[in-house]
């Protein structure tokens, strides 16, 4: 059940967030960032590559489907990046990101 | 009458088969709706009584309704003009430019939906709606309600395009865009609608005419323009073959009286790159990337576009568009796609929501395979040149033909390098005065639609640098501004900032220019031609030597400006890495200190 999705930076803001419009947005920023907390520990533990978030990602309570939308987030978030016109640490405007996330959003809820 | 309708009706009768049929008629509606078209394409014709059986007899399958009948029966039916306008565009007839039998039926039955008072809208068409009312003074419409259908005993379907419906949003998009830009192009003169066959025929020139007035697009498309949407925009009936070989005789047999119309207009008009803009996406590339089988890294083209002084985001917004496998490179079709795009908006167009078939890599790449006059002419040219100095005039948007095109190398490969430099230092000169004191014309130079010449994106100070540098020669420069001062201030307004490279081009075009397009064609360029020898006799060493000069410098501003870039790269990345790591000490600090 996606009923919120945010991609975080490194300096803790949000680079992108949406939620569902029953779900308090307030809620959900401080759920995002205890969750953080506890992703911060796995990393600081382990390497800094891709794939160990992804398996960090699997480390944590969410169960296997919602691998298949991290990867998918993940995909459009490095699509992302590729644009260069994007700098890294400005909020996420792109249309593609927007529609991918839209159409998880429904997808799953 | 009733031939005319039978013959309209049979004629519209070999076209279907091909689409699904969503505009179902009934007999009475047939009926009248033939018997309208008829009447309006027989004014089209020349005569009423004459008019329809010779349509029909010549051409079943292609009549067109002229404007002015269609225009005054859509007033008898006395709707607003905003409806009617609306109409227009939903039935897309502006799309293509002219009432064919499908548009003319989609229209009236949209007249009879306003009229019963259903928001002019495709879905409105759906439902069984009364016959439109025409308060004419001979009433046909009326008249007519109430015969018989003799063609068939069962409902008559008008199949359209497929695509039709779905591009109608679009063409609505379109069309207004056109019609924001163009408020004085009457909602019939839209150039002709693009059935996906219709896209495989290469025809790319008259790109531009999309933007022309409404008088030049008035009379071409009706008689010359054949509908291709014709034969399927016909009642059931006939074998869905026919229409199509139909239709690519046609498009054979107006292959040629579109290059004479330059009018090749598809839904997807601003999205469709043209041969010139073409050649100059390509040679911006070369500017960027010799390859032309590479890609343009992410930063360079970064540093590229942002030139065009589009909005961060929105160019953001073009890249995600134009990079279609997303890998932070641009492939040349990515980049003439992501160049069209920045053109586009430049001109006013918003940018799509998605990247529009004809901007498609595999569609650019397939339209157009590796252009071999590249190389001729980069050849034929001087090495000192950089070269994208290619003459694609941006006038020649206004009557693009191959004819044109293939005209156009000729004369520029006979000019030497110093009349070259010469007749780009004229540019120079020329370009600080005609940007000053014509900033009105700018708009009234460019159709009301503004044509989509390439935009340069370099910078203007390159210009207005090498303006200062050559301050001599004010003897061409008067005489290129008097001899076509529009046509030069064409290429210079649009663009806020032109490129060195570019220079080159527009005195080509102006010298070009003059010979096709300028009523004293023949004077009017001899005399322009003479005054060049002896101008470059005069200082083409100096030109020379400033040329390359200023050719080494851009050079190595854009060697430099990569470098800072590449460099700021990764200032950004060792800045995350510091504070990484900071992160990393904080978190170990604690442990130490219990």
């Amino acid at each position: 059940m996606a009923v919120c999705i945010a991609v975080i930076a490194k300096e803790n803001y949000p680079l992108y967030i949406r939620s569902t419009p029953t779900e308090n947005k307030l809620k959900f920023h401080y759920m995002v960032h205890t969750s953080l907390d506890v992703v911060d520990e796995k990393i600081s533990a382990m390497g800094k590559a891709l794939v160990d978030q992804r398996e960090l990602y699997l480390g944590l309570l969410y169960p296997t489907e919602d691998y298949k939308m991290f990867r998918k987030l993940h995909n459009s978030y490095t699509d992302v990046m590729c644009n260069p016109f994007y700098n890294p640490g400005d909020r996420i405007q792109s249309r593609a990101f927007d529609n991918m996330v839209t159409s998880m959003m429904i997808q799953v809820c | 009458m009733e031939a005319a309708a039978a013959a309209a009706a049979a004629a519209a009768g070999g076209g279907c088969g091909s689409g699904p049929p969503p505009l179902l008629l009934s007999e009475g509606e047939q009926q009248c709706y033939s018997e309208l078209f008829a009447r309006c394409a027989g004014a089209a014709g020349g005569g009423p009584g004459s008019g329809p059986p010779e349509a029909a007899r010549v051409a079943p399958g292609t009549a067109t309704a002229a404007a002015g009948p269609v225009a005054d029966l859509f007033r008898a039916s006395q709707l607003p003009a905003e409806t009617l306008h609306q109409i227009t565009e939903l039935c897309g007839a502006k799309r293509v430019g002219y009432f064919g039998p499908t548009q003319f039926y989609i229209a009236l039955k949209l007249i009879a939906a306003a009229q019963s008072g259903l928001p002019v809208r495709i879905e409105s068409i759906k439902c069984e709606l009364p016959l439109p009312r025409f308060m004419m003074s001979k009433n046909d419409g009326e008249i007519r309600f109430g015969n018989p259908a003799e063609l068939h005993g069962t409902k008559v379907q008008i199949p359209y395009l497929t695509t039709e419906k779905n591009s109608f949003k679009r063409m609505d998009d379109e069309d207004k865009q056109q019609e924001t830009q163009s408020p004085t192009m009457s909602p019939l003169a839209s150039p002709p609608s693009s059935p996906p066959h219709y896209q495989r025929v290469p025809l790319n020139h008259g790109y531009s005419k999309l933007r022309s007035s409404a008088e030049q697009m008035h009379p071409a498309p009706y008689e010359a323009r054949q509908p291709l949407v014709q034969p399927e925009g016909s009642s059931s009936g006939g074998p869905g073959t026919k229409p199509l070989r139909h239709q690519a005789s046609l498009i054979r047999s107006f292959s040629v009286e579109r290059e004479l119309q330059d009018n090749s207009s598809y839904p997807d008009e601003p999205w469709r790159i043209t041969e010139e803009q073409r050649e100059y996406y390509v040679n911006q590339f070369r500017s960027l990337q010799p390859d032309p089988s590479s890609f343009i890294s992410g930063s360079v083209a970064k540093n590229f576009f942002t030139k065009s002084k589009l909005s961060i985001p929105e160019l953001s917004y073009i890249w995600e568009l134009s990079d279609a496998d997303c890998d932070g490179a641009l492939t040349l079709p990515e980049f003439c796609a992501a160049f069209h795009l920045i053109v586009a908006r430049k001109n006013g167009y918003p940018l799509p929501e998605g990247l529009p078939p004809t901007l498609q890599p595999e569609y650019l790449q397939a339209a157009f395979p590796k252009p071999k006059w590249d190389c001729q002419l980069f050849d034929s040219y001087s090495e000192s040149l950089p070269a994208n100095q290619q003459p694609r005039d941006l006038n020649r948007m206004e009557k693009t033909s191959v004819k044109d095109m293939a005209d156009l190398p000729v004369p520029t490969q006979d000019v030497t390098s110093d009349d070259k430099q010469a007749l780009k230092s004229t540019i120079n000169e020329a370009l600080p005065k005609d940007v000053s004191e014509d900033p009105a014309t700018k708009s009234g130079l460019l159709p009301p639609p503004p044509a989509l010449p390439p935009r340069p994106c370099p910078s203007q100070s390159e210009q207005v640098s090498e303006a200062e540098l050559l301050p001599q020669l004010s003897r061409a420069p008067s005489q290129a501004a008097e001899s076509s001062p529009a046509k030069k201030d064409v290429p210079y307004s649009q663009p806020p900032s032109k490129p060195i490279r570019r220079k080159f081009r527009p005195e080509n075009q102006a010298t070009e220019n003059q010979e096709p397009s300028t009523a004293a064609s023949g004077p009017a360029s001899a005399a322009t031609m003479k005054p060049h020898p002896t101008v470059q006799k005069q200082s083409s060493k100096q030109k020379k030597a400033i040329q390359t000069a200023i050719r080494k410098n851009k050079e190595a501003n854009a060697v430099l400006a990569r470098l800072n870039s590449e460099l700021q790269q990764q200032l950004k990345e060792v800045h995350q890495e510091r504070i990484a790591l900071e992160n990393q000490l904080e978190q170990l600090r604690p442990v130490t200190v219990l």
